[in-house]
């Protein structure tokens, strides 16, 4: 093992957790806010890479494809939360879980009816292509490190967002006291639907920068929605600084578990079978982590003030 | 005289047990095959109908203990036919009896472990919990060759039970309506006892229960292993069902699905889960006969079912639950 590659896997880890924080903050928004679990957050980051891939496909620019997919995610969003979201805010969780799993349904046999049952690809763009040099000789791609860029960037963004403007002193107030602001003369209905809609763009922008990393097929938003829910869990629901923390603590234990367990184990067993063991119990590292921390603090790491 | 709930839920069973008879009668193998399906689904359900109907536990994880009853069954078939020890010397065996016990008791183990933290929580955070925790057993499945791993585990012969030729389908159907029979007298058991009682007070106002001295967190906890328990039953009548177990059983469309069945046939009530098994089953046989993208249509069902019409199958039919 040398420093170079467990840099590179920490880096490797680092664009897992800002991925997944884009995905993990929409989540807790949605959830601080209005009280809503929502299972087809990773719909919406599917639709987020779909639409990015096709019009990436049409146009021949990754750009367009990145604005496109911020675009369909929200009104995809907006949309859904017209229809269907809106009526589920005074429900128990029972129902929303539900719903919102008929809206999984939907939304994947939905898109595999338009664009069959085939995997998209979506190309790097040009200009992030290539390598490069890290300290100790490492050659690490530019589209990876610009993720974590674009990732750090929308997490400052919604700091500001949050802190500093109007509309995220409406989102504070309506996290605090719901029929207050309404009293207020806030329309609440108007802001529920910009807050579902922006955590929707949100999770559309990591489905597309995502997608140029793998291939953009249906169902792959379920495998991230459950690494988010982890994430809001560990980090305390309905907290966007918890979810920053959590997605990072998520994506590096995961990434480094998958590279340093079987080594560890190397040391004791057959390699074979520290292959075998290393890597089975580093796809439970996370959710051991997860069971560790409610362990001690049911509530996750940086508990919302209200409930 | 019968109330109008019991009329229906002897309906109910009767008719589970009525079409494969009939469909033996003429000839009609397949049908049996499904209603072994519903048979075997409904028992699941009124697994998790314990702990989500009775409790208001929303557990989104029991696929997890779905998935262990099956391989469960799939590992000690497999262990049995090969003659290879299993463990400490233990071997294996196709005798269902012996497996159902396995299975009940490493899906009890399990939900009491995976209880013991996820209760701790409640509400958004239990629905959440419950699900990585299944996720967890899943990618323990995924990753770990000795069974197959993403391939899943073949079960060469349908395991036996005493002197019945269980890979006849009508036996092996009633070999699973029965079972679901004992399980649902199980749940209504518990439903009617003290405990029940308390579990269902709990869900109604844990601060209440608490005041009058009894800790909810054991109530929860024993009702959640025994519900664990029951789905692994039905997990490793799963498994002989289809004489194959994969990590799909494990995965959360599963526990999606168990909870799909209980809201639509109606939450807490016994035949709850019956009634949903069988609309689940139907219109999967018939909307896939019609068109390939069924979910689609599954899934406005179910965005229907829960936006209009609440109660599911039996609260349309029966009326209103009396309880809260």
């Amino acid at each position: 093992m040398t420093l170079a590659l467990a840099l590179e896997q920490l880096l490797n880890g680092l664009q897992l957790g800002v991925m997944l924080f884009l995905m993990a903050a929409g989540l807790t928004l949605i959830f601080g806010v209005m009280g809503l679990i929502n299972l087809a957050h990773g719909s919406l980051y599917m639709v987020g890479a779909f639409a990015c891939a096709a019009v990436a496909a049409a146009t021949g620019s990754f750009w367009i494809g990145l604005v496109a997919s911020l675009i369909a995610a929200a009104a995809a969003g907006a949309l859904v939360e017209l229809l269907v979201i809106r009526r589920l805010y005074d429900r128990d969780h029972l129902d929303q879980v539900l719903a919102t799993f008929a809206l999984i349904l939907i939304f994947s046999e939905g898109t595999r009816w338009l664009f069959g049952s085939f995997p998209l690809y979506l190309d790097i763009p040009p200009i992030l292509g290539g390598a490069v040099m890290l300290p100790g000789g490492l050659q690490y791609p530019v589209y990876r490190l610009a993720i974590i860029a674009a990732g750090a960037l929308v997490a400052f963004g919604l700091y500001v967002l949050i802190s500093r403007t109007r509309l995220g002193m409406r989102i504070r107030a309506g996290e605090s006291d719901r029929e207050m602001i309404g009293a207020l003369g806030v329309d609440i209905r108007t802001l529920y639907t910009v807050v579902f809609a922006l955590g929707a763009a949100l999770a559309g922008l990591a489905g597309a920068m995502v997608g140029a990393l793998q291939s953009v097929q249906v169902g792959m938003g379920e495998p991230v929605l459950i690494l988010a829910f982890v994430v809001i869990v560990i980090g305390g629901i309905g907290s966007i600084k918890g979810a920053l923390f959590g997605a990072l603590l998520v994506g590096v234990t995961d990434t480094m578990g998958r590279f340093l367990l079987p080594q560890l184990l190397a040391l004791f067993v057959p390699p074979a079978q520290a292959g075998m063991i290393g890597g089975a119990a580093a796809s439970m590292l996370i959710y051991i982590v997860m069971a560790l921390i409610l362990a001690v603090k049911p509530r996750g790491l940086f508990p919302a003030a209200h409930a | 005289m019968i109330s109008r709930e019991n009329l229906i839920n002897l309906i109910l069973a009767a008719l589970l047990l009525a079409v494969p008879l009939a469909a033996y009668a003429s000839g009609e193998q397949f049908y049996i095959t499904l209603a072994t399906r519903i048979a075997i689904l409904a028992l699941a359900a009124t697994g998790l109908n314990l702990a989500l109907g009775l409790g208001g536990l929303v557990s989104f994880g029991h696929a997890a203990f779905f998935g262990i009853g099956g391989y469960a069954a799939g590992i000690l078939a497999t262990h049995g036919f090969s003659g290879d020890p299993l463990l400490l010397g233990l071997s294996g065996t196709n005798q269902m009896p012996v497996i159902w016990l396995v299975a009940v008791l490493a899906a009890s183990f399990v939900g009491l472990v995976i209880g013991a933290i996820s209760l701790r929580t409640s509400g958004v955070y239990f629905i959440m919990i419950t699900l990585a925790f299944a996720q967890m057993v899943y990618y323990f499945a995924i990753s770990w060759p000795a069974y197959g791993g993403e391939d899943g585990l073949s079960i060469l012969v349908r395991n036996q039970f005493a002197g019945i030729n269980t890979m006849r389908p009508l036996n092996f159907f009633l070999i699973c309506y029965v079972t679901l029979l004992v399980a649902l007298g199980l749940f209504s058991l518990i439903r009617g006892s003290r405990f029940g009682s308390a579990l269902q007070a709990a869900r109604q106002n844990e601060v209440r229960v608490a005041t009058v001295g009894i800790a909810p967190f054991r109530i929860r906890l024993t009702a959640f292993a025994i519900s664990a328990g029951i789905t692994g039953l039905a997990g490793a009548l799963f498994a002989d069902l289809n004489r194959f177990v994969s990590p799909s059983m494990l995965s959360w469309h599963m526990s999606g699905e168990l909870i799909v069945l209980i809201i639509l046939g109606g939450v807490g009530r016994l035949f709850g889960p019956v009634a949903g098994a069988m609309l689940y089953v139907i219109f999967e046989y018939a909307l896939g006969g019609v068109t390939e993208r069924w979910q689609f249509f599954l899934g406005l069902i179910l965005l229907g079912v829960v936006l209009f019409a609440r109660g599911g199958l039996l609260g349309l039919l029966a009326g209103r639950a009396k309880h809260g």
